[in-house]
């Protein structure tokens, strides 16, 4: 079966963010100034191939695990969807 | 360190530092240097091994994310455990974090800004190999990076700090660790650091880039001089 995921990877909350800090200022630059907060992250789309959606779900734990994110200074989440 | 240390200098894909770190260690320490490809299984016999600075992989999902999982990085990480010698600078210094080899993580500079200029560095282990018989001075050496703000959890900060495993601050001409002298928002002024063992180093500048009297600081090889 084919399974197509969408891998969220933000920097850990008690991390700085300056891509997010410096987009924060740009926006309150542009007017935005009801804007609190802006944290910045990535998005990787992935399709694979497995057995069923429990071995799609182990095999990216680990890839995120292992590349895809940093546990030092990210965390990861993602959504799992029939291809 | 005998004069029989033969010291092997990885290439990525991307590095860009590797031939500075060859005629620094060969041409002007005169050290037996040789050059090992990122795709090999062999160290060559090495007894020192260096990974270079750069964009390796151009710096795709992390600085040193990919490159950390080249071929040979399982012979330097068998090495290390060991006990074998391994340094990485800038670059490098990124890949041991991923590997797992070093503690902690470089993050983006606070500022945003990639910065390239000298900066002055205070030794601070006096058990590391690197940099226990330095003097207790400033020493000029350039930084060249986007990605050089050391970071990790406080517990392995404790770690460090308690374990004489911070290799240099980030300091003032006069040798003064201060906010200003911090170039990238490291923490606690962080701008190297070595394992538990003593055996695994990293440095976000590079020694390398200031070790020829053509270019009118030495103070880098004066640090290069302490590992052989």
């Amino acid at each position: 079966m084919k399974f197509k995921a969408i891998i969220h990877i933000m920097p850990r909350p008690e991390i700085l963010d300056p891509q997010g800090k410096a987009t924060l200022h740009g926006l309150h630059n542009l007017g935005f100034s009801q804007v609190e907060q802006v944290r910045i992250g990535k998005q990787v789309e992935i399709t694979v191939e497995a057995d069923d959606a429990e071995s799609a779900r182990a095999s990216l734990e680990e890839a995120c695990r292992k590349l895809l994110a940093n546990p030092v200074i990210e965390q990861f989440r993602f959504e799992l969807t029939e291809a | 360190m005998s004069d029989s240390m033969k010291f092997g200098v990885i290439t990525f894909p991307g590095s860009n530092c590797d031939q500075d770190l060859i005629y620094a260690l060969g041409h002007n320490l005169g050290k037996e240097v040789v050059k090992l490809w990122h795709k090999d299984h062999d160290l060559q016999g090495c007894d020192f091994i260096f990974l270079p600075g750069g964009f390796s992989y151009g710096d795709y999902l992390r600085s040193g994310a990919i490159a950390r999982f080249s071929p040979i990085m399982d012979e330097v990480a068998a090495h290390a455990k060991k006990g074998g010698y391994v340094m990485g600078i800038c670059n490098g210094f990124q890949m041991l974090t991923e590997a797992g080899l070093l503690p902690g993580a470089l993050l983006h500079n606070t500022s945003m800004n990639f910065i390239c200029k000298n900066v002055y560095l205070k030794p601070v282990s006096k058990s590391a190999l690197l940099t226990k018989d330095l003097e207790d001075r400033a020493y000029k050496v350039p930084i060249a990076h986007g990605e050089g703000n050391y970071y990790c959890l406080p517990d392995e900060l404790k770690a460090l700090e308690d374990n004489d495993q911070v290799l240099f601050h980030y300091c003032d001409e006069n040798g003064n660790v201060t906010e200003a002298a911090n170039p990238n928002g490291a923490m606690h002024n962080i701008a190297g650091v070595t394992n538990a063992t003593k055996n695994v180093f990293g440095m976000m500048p590079h020694p390398e880039r200031a070790a020829d009297a053509l270019l009118g600081n030495l103070d880098g090889k004066a640090i290069l001089e302490m590992i052989g």
